[in-house]
């Protein structure tokens, strides 16, 4: 029964004790920091010059448990994980984004787990490893919550995951969920401080009268270890469910937007935020509007963009008012007249939307194309790509299975020259915004060997398929790539397909 | 009742105009069943909700605007066979663009017949469902229906998996119905033909008060 919602939220507990698993760190020993990688944009997404570097599955509770006592993670990765390919619905890859030097990778799936990759070290004898990551660490960041006031269970999947600019030897990541953000440090340990003669072995203090002399105790080396600590927990500020976080440029402030409201965080600040947007109106029946999606410019700490269900992007700026139910700038391309049908409004809602990396462009991804818009002009798109046109012909049987409502996300290269987006049946599409190529790439164990060049696929439109074409009528619905992620500055890609990840490169030449 | 061959013959002589509006009750019963589904979530999917409501409004205000000529509906309302199905896939195309002839005013039988396409068989419980539809005539899945959206609304949504996973025979109409359906054409037939004459309401009613209902409809989805 549906319960009236209440003014306060149960407070749940959210205290986690030290979570921690012990992990071999592969390869030589490297400053964690790690140097930021060569920029190599230049070469953009030649067709059919993609290869694929690994597929790595994200460790299931089974390997998980393995690891712990196993020496080798290596053996894991390569022989456990990927020749298991059993996956449950926990499994399943929710999110996945680089960090800023793209040096780690991190996933967050349906089990509420985070497993974080580490590139390998690159080495002169070992070219062909390059781009390769490895597990790095595992860690249960948020588990199934029941609120008891409105009789819900609380999924503990993952939604989203940033992370924030690393600013000593520790990482930093926010992680959500529907309803809770949590901030993470990742950190290494690989010394210990031995011979206090103040504790025991146990660490019990040991009575001072046996006491004689005291000892400065040494740090000694030890198997490296990889920690992940909840360090702060920002919950009970979402009444619906968390679709999008965006860390500011200001490096202190983050904010979380749900279906209805985006609220601002102080990274120091659990127990309260600022509400940003509220777009709830006063009579829910009048309700025909949504957030989709919501990000902070990448220079300007000010300024951040949400979308909407409607196919609408709002740009706010934060100086304006401190409720900013007022937009700055509101992009909207008017409707195309000959394509209107009853599912016009459905695909036109925008499910993510990113600023290029200058902060110039927003790109937006809508159910049947990717838009790029310049924030000087807000009547129309400056770019249209078409992602997958050839279903508008089937947005009924789409309607029907609920496709139509699927969430796919969209990304844009280290240099905003080409963007990456996904489709059906572990398709993946990238649009050279310069040259205007466009290239469907797919995600599969059974078509792509390690480091083999991936073959471009064609979707047959009408007339005669040709042999190495796919007809629109055999695309598999359930195989969609929804996220995806580009390197920062190289060109390595991330492409989660159901419980995969599959990290490609191009050809070194 | 009207016999089948009557239907489908009419159906294709009027070529364009029944098959758009037959398509768009279709398109409004499969919506009005998606909202009932999240009806039944204590906290459905916002977007999704909100994008199907938006839907079914669109839907009803053109029937309200432009209702007299959408003649054969009233018969095949029930019809649910694979024929109704695929045929939907025309509105994917423009909506508008040829599918808009003149309303033709020298059948008087359409006007009389155009008012229950809106309340016809998805629509929300309190209005044609369990209101003034003859009750006499109501078919077994109809009832059966009722009885699901009863028991689950006084369950957890867990439920909801558990109760369509093991249906029996009266069931699996719903279920064909909430799959698509495309199954209802097999072995629903009977339940679907009843649940039609079950489903339309006296031509009085108008196609306003449906849209009465989408709100209530709405406003309890949005309630959470």
């Amino acid at each position: 029964m549906l319960l009236s919602l209440p003014a306060l939220h149960l407070q749940t507990s959210e205290y986690h004790p030290l979570f921690q698993l012990p992990h071999r760190r592969l390869g030589p020993w490297c400053s964690p920091t790690g140097s930021p990688a060569p920029l190599s944009c230049e070469t953009g997404c030649g067709e059919g010059s993609w290869i694929l570097v690994c597929r790595l599955l994200v460790p299931t509770q089974v390997s998980l448990l393995s690891m712990e006592e196993d020496i080798d993670t290596r053996k894991i990765n390569n022989s456990f994980l990927r020749d298991h390919s059993y996956a449950t619905e926990a499994d399943i890859i929710s999110t996945v984004e680089f960090n800023h030097t793209g040096e780690l990778l991190a996933t967050g799936d349906k089990g509420g787990r985070v497993v974080i990759f580490q590139r390998e070290q690159e080495s002169k004898n070992q070219v062909h490893r390059r781009g390769e990551y490895n597990v790095y660490s595992t860690f249960q960041s948020h588990e199934p919550e029941f609120d008891y006031l409105k009789s819900l269970e609380i999924e503990e999947k993952i939604n989203k995951i940033r992370w924030l600019p690393q600013q000593n030897a520790a990482y930093f990541l926010l992680s959500t969920n529907d309803k809770t953000v949590k901030l993470w440090k990742v950190s290494e340990r690989d010394k210990r401080p031995e011979g206090y003669n103040l504790k025991d072995e146990e660490g019990r203090l040991r009575d001072p009268a046996t006491i004689t002399t005291l000892r400065v105790p040494v740090l000694r080396p030890m198997d490296l270890m990889v920690e992940a600590t909840p360090r702060r927990v920002f919950a009970n500020a979402h009444t619906y469910h968390i679709n999008s976080i965006s860390v500011n440029s200001d490096y202190e402030t983050y904010m979380s937007a749900d279906d209805l409201r985006i609220n601002l965080w102080n990274f120091e600040i659990t127990n309260q935020s600022f509400n940003i947007v509220d777009i709830k109106p006063a009579n829910m029946e009048e309700l025909t509007e949504v957030i989709t999606a919501a990000e902070f410019h990448p220079h300007h700490c000010n300024t951040f963009v949400y979308s909407s269900s409607k196919g609408t992007i709002r740009l706010c700026d934060m100086r304006a008012s401190a409720l900013c139910d007022r937009h700055t700038k509101f992009f909207e391309e008017p409707e195309d007249p000959s394509n209107r049908s009853f599912f016009s409004e459905i695909i036109s809602s925008i499910s993510d939307v990113k600023f290029s990396h200058s902060g110039r462009y927003i790109m937006t991804r809508d159910y049947l194309t990717v838009k790029v818009w310049d924030l000087n002009m807000e009547n129309r798109p400056i770019e249209t790509y078409q992602v997958h046109d050839y279903l508008r012909s089937k947005l009924c049987s789409l309607y029907e299975n609920d496709c139509i409502f699927d969430k796919f996300e969209c990304v844009w290269n280290g240099s905003d020259s080409v963007i990456m987006t996904g489709s059906y049946n572990n398709f993946f599409r990238m649009f050279d915004r310069n040259t205007k190529r466009d290239v469907t790439l797919e995600a599969s164990r059974e078509n792509s060997k390690p480091r083999a060049i991936l073959k471009p696929r064609k979707v047959c439109v009408g007339g005669k398929r040709r042999k190495d074409e796919i007809s629109v009528d055999s695309l598999d619905f359930s195989k969609k790539i929804l996220h995806t992620a580009w390197h920062p500055s190289e060109n390595i890609i991330a492409v989660a397909a159901t419980n995969n990840l599959y990290i490609f490169q191009d050809k070194v030449n | 009742m009207f016999a089948r061959g009557l239907k489908r013959k009419c159906a294709e002589d009027e070529e364009a105009v029944p098959a758009y509006s037959l398509q768009r009750q279709s398109l409004l019963d499969m919506s009005l069943v998606k909202l009932q589904l999240c009806h039944m979530l204590v906290e459905p999917n916002l977007c999704r909700s909100v994008l199907i409501a938006n839907t079914v409004r669109q839907i009803q205000e053109e029937m309200t605007q432009d209702g007299s000529w959408c003649v054969p509906v009233p018969q095949t309302a029930g019809r649910a066979s694979r024929d109704r199905l695929v045929s939907t896939e025309i509105l994917c195309r423009s909506a508008r663009e040829g599918a808009r002839p003149a309303p033709d005013p020298g059948d008087p039988a359409s006007e009389l017949q155009v008012v229950p396409a809106a309340q016809a068989p998805g629509a929300p419980p309190g209005g044609a469902w369990d209101g003034d539809g003859p009750r006499e005539n109501r078919g077994s899945f109809h009832k059966s229906l009722d009885q699901i959206f009863e028991t689950l609304e006084s369950q957890s949504p867990g439920a909801v998996e558990e109760l369509f996973s093991d249906v029996d025979g009266s069931y699996y109409d719903l279920d064909a119905v909430l799959t698509g359906m495309v199954g209802g054409a097999k072995s629903g037939q009977d339940g679907l033909e009843a649940f039609a004459s079950a489903a339309a309401p006296p031509p009085s009613a108008s196609c306003k008060s449906d849209l009465g209902e989408l709100d209530h409809v709405v406003e309890i989805l949005v309630e959470t």
